[in-house]
């Protein structure tokens, strides 16, 4: 597993399943579907992965399609810091 | 109001008049003003009295004139004035002027039947010596309690479970199916609660006793299958007037001083509204307001007191505040709880008590009899979405449900949109507009050890209540539906009851709520769904009747239904405000009670202690957790003995 796919699964794992082993949480597994992130759950993820990862993430961004699977999560943040990353080396 | 128990012994033996004495002994807070038993071969019976009416009469356990049948009795019967006048009539001699003796002689005319004409709240229990009869009853929507269970050939019964367990040699055992019901739908289906082998009787139900032998029946149902009148509006508006006007009315009977709570809410402003037009007399009116702004509704508390020009005193609650009482809360609830709420209620019903109080009237029950919820408004507009998935619009209505939950709000529309997506299977289903609460609850359930959890096994409460729905449900539209779920479960087993009566009677405080007369219920259930909510103007209807005896703003708010704190109730910056909240956390204590995994507790914990905890189900999680370890200490591993919450002023010990 790439090491941003762990992390994002610790942290669902964590806070969400409440340290259940998340033996059959797979990385394509829908958080929505699962019922694993309630009404505010959302928040929290994008909470962790702004302080975890120093990313930024926008409001149009946080739709399902970037955040609701492990696999979207870890694509989405490579995504970003790949950007962020372009944009620090233009600024520069 | 009162508390009331019983033994009825089919052995040889009779009945004790101190084990009564022991009984009633753990429910004097019920009532503190007298206390009395009566024990003759088979039957003991017991009462605490709070005194409301003949205060100088109306003494129980009270016998009928030839001493055959003896009564219990805790509640009120509001119509007992002209159901007296009735029984004069038919040649019945009254020894006292209370509504007790009421219920006696209409019983020896009617029998089990008696009970239709009733208008009130009550649990009672009648001796028929003559037919050596048990007879208890309950009043229709649930407002006061009564359990009972066997014991060694005995039936024994009370007002709470409390009295049950001092009868000799009970040991409280865990239902873990209560638990488990308890633990999706907020409470259990009764007859089961969260005590293996005590009963609960359900609402508008009555059981006999007689010859051995159990006997259950319903006497009143809340029925939408009796079809919609076709009235116009302003008509409605006027029949749902006179009506709540005539049932606040008789809920004035009292021979002490009658007060009420406001909310800051439509309903309780128009009850107020209406004692104003029957006195002169200054009215006292309470409330609760928060020093969390989220949860304050003092803005409105203040126009309404304004507007009514009352005798106004409130209480203002702190987390701090909650955590102070909230074994104490556990302790008169007698289950878990899955939100903080009812503590500063109980602190409410402290103050009215304060202030030489015990009867308070209330807007209890409008929102369900009339479709005040957003829970409603959830269900119309996710079926309004559903019947054109495409559209780009509809979703958006889904931004106007619970105004007043912030989190739920800071969240783009495409996220909404996934929380309250429709799946199609679920359109068919009975429980359509209750299953995403339910669902939600029934995630924390997660956090059972693995023992409860085999235990529990494959039982699911959403398929016994399919399975019990009345016949007919199929046929009522979608409206009708949500609200008898609503008012059938939720209402009785938590409002009611955690939020309710428990609370209020910790300190004696009656509640009396006009829009449960019957007959303003049976009136709401003939008014069209769309006079209810006008598209997604929720009780329009009432907000028509009110007219102006509410002020503008209280009319035209946004809803927001009563709330408090839960985890900073619990937590402050991340540390325990009680030692008990510490200690009943500890992985040790988890696993000593059994109830759950301490290692999963240990994540939600730290959760909680880093701040990053704030959503619906953490808040939830984390207060059933404490109250479930709270019950436990307190009824399971040393009934009896209250190890946690000594604060408050009643140390009755069972």
């Amino acid at each position: 597993m790439q090491p941003f796919e762990s992390e994002v699964r610790q942290f669902v794992i964590d806070n969400f399943l409440f340290g259940e082993s998340g033996d059959d949480l797979s990385l394509e597994d829908s958080l929505l579907e699962k019922g694993l992130i309630d009404s505010t759950g959302i928040l929290e993820v994008v909470g962790f992965l702004q302080k975890t990862f120093g990313i930024k993430i926008e409001d149009h961004e946080i739709v399902p399609a970037n955040l609701d699977s492990i696999h979207k999560i870890a694509a989405f943040v490579r995504q970003k810091l790949g950007d962020a990353g372009g944009q620090g080396n233009e600024s520069k | 109001m009162c508390g009331i128990c019983g033994v009825l012994s089919l052995g040889s033996n009779g009945t004790d008049a101190r084990l009564i004495e022991k009984m009633i002994g753990t429910i004097r807070h019920r009532g503190p003003d007298e206390s009395g038993i009566h024990c003759s071969g088979r039957i003991g019976l017991g009462h605490a009295r709070l005194s409301i009416i003949d205060l100088c009469g109306g003494q129980q356990p009270m016998p009928n004139a030839d001493g055959s049948l003896w009564i219990s009795f805790n509640g009120e019967i509001y119509n007992y004035v002209e159901l007296r006048k009735d029984l004069e009539r038919q040649g019945h001699q009254f020894a006292s002027h209370s509504d007790t003796e009421v219920i006696l002689h209409l019983y020896e005319e009617e029998g089990e039947e008696c009970v239709r004409h009733f208008n009130g709240q009550w649990a009672f229990a009648i001796w028929d010596s003559r037919k050596e009869r048990l007879f208890l009853s309950r009043d229709r929507l649930g407002v006061r309690p009564l359990y009972y269970t066997w014991k060694d050939n005995c039936f024994v019964f009370g007002s709470e479970i409390k009295a049950i367990l001092a009868y000799p040699g009970m040991s409280p055992e865990i239902d873990l199916i209560g638990i488990d019901q308890l633990f999706t739908i907020w409470c259990t289906l009764p007859p089961r609660t969260v005590f293996k082998g005590i009963e609960e009787l359900p609402p508008a139900s009555c059981l006999t006793v007689e010859d051995g032998r159990v006997r259950r029946w319903t006497y009143w149902k809340l029925d939408y299958g009796v079809g919609y009148e076709n009235w116009a509006e302003e008509e409605c508006a006027t029949k749902l007037l006179a009506s709540l006007t005539e049932a606040t009315r008789i809920r004035l009977r009292s021979d002490v001083p009658v007060g009420a709570y406001l909310s800051g809410g439509l309903d309780s402003t128009i009850v107020t509204s209406i004692i104003r037009g029957f006195t002169d007399t200054p009215l006292k009116t309470f409330s609760i307001s928060f020093e969390n702004a989220e949860f304050d509704e003092r803005k409105f508390q203040n126009e309404a007191v304004q507007f009514l020009n009352t005798d106004h005193h409130e209480i203002r609650i702190s987390g701090q505040d909650i955590a102070e009482v909230f074994p104490e809360v556990v302790w008169h609830a007698e289950k878990p709880l899955l939100r903080s709420a009812p503590a500063p209620l109980y602190l409410l019903s402290k103050l009215v008590r304060e202030q030489s109080y015990k009867v308070v009237l209330s807007g209890e029950g409008a929102d369900e009899i009339l479709g005040g919820y957003d829970i409603y408004k959830e269900a119309k507009i996710r079926r309004f979405w559903a019947a054109q998935p495409e559209s780009r619009i509809r979703p958006f209505l889904l931004k106007r449900l619970y105004p007043y939950l912030n989190n739920l709000h800071s969240q783009p529309v495409a996220y909404l949109k996934a929380f309250f997506h429709v799946n199609p299977v679920d359109l068919r289903d009975f429980l359509f507009s209750h299953l995403p609460r339910w669902e939600l609850t029934a995630r924390i359930k997660a956090l059972f050890s693995e023992d409860v959890r085999s235990a529990i096994g494959s039982y699911s409460v959403l398929e016994e209540i399919r399975d019990s729905l009345p016949p007919g449900f199929a046929k009522w539209d979608h409206f009708a539906q949500a609200q008898y779920l609503e008012t059938s479960y939720l209402f009785p087993g938590y409002i009611l009851s955690s939020q309710g009566d428990r609370v209020g009677m910790a300190h004696s405080i009656e509640g009396r709520f006009p829009f449960l007369d019957h007959r303003v219920v049976e009136l709401a259930v003939r008014i069209q769904p769309t006079l209810k909510m006008r598209v997604l103007n929720e009780k329009y209807i009432l907000k028509r009747a009110a007219g102006n005896l509410v002020p503008a703003g209280v009319r035209t708010r946004k809803k927001q239904p009563y709330r408090a704190p839960d985890i900073e109730s619990f937590f402050a910056s991340g540390k325990p405000r009680e030692a008990y909240v510490q200690e009943l956390l500890e992985p040790e204590r988890l696993r000593r009670n059994g109830m759950f995994n301490s290692n999963a507790v240990g994540k939600l914990c730290e959760k909680v202690r880093s701040g990053a905890a704030m959503g619906v189900k953490d808040n939830m999680a984390l207060t059933a957790i404490l109250s479930t370890q709270l019950w436990i200490e307190e009824f399971i591993n040393t009934p009896g003995h209250r190890s946690f919450g000594q604060r408050g002023s009643h140390h009755a010990t069972i």
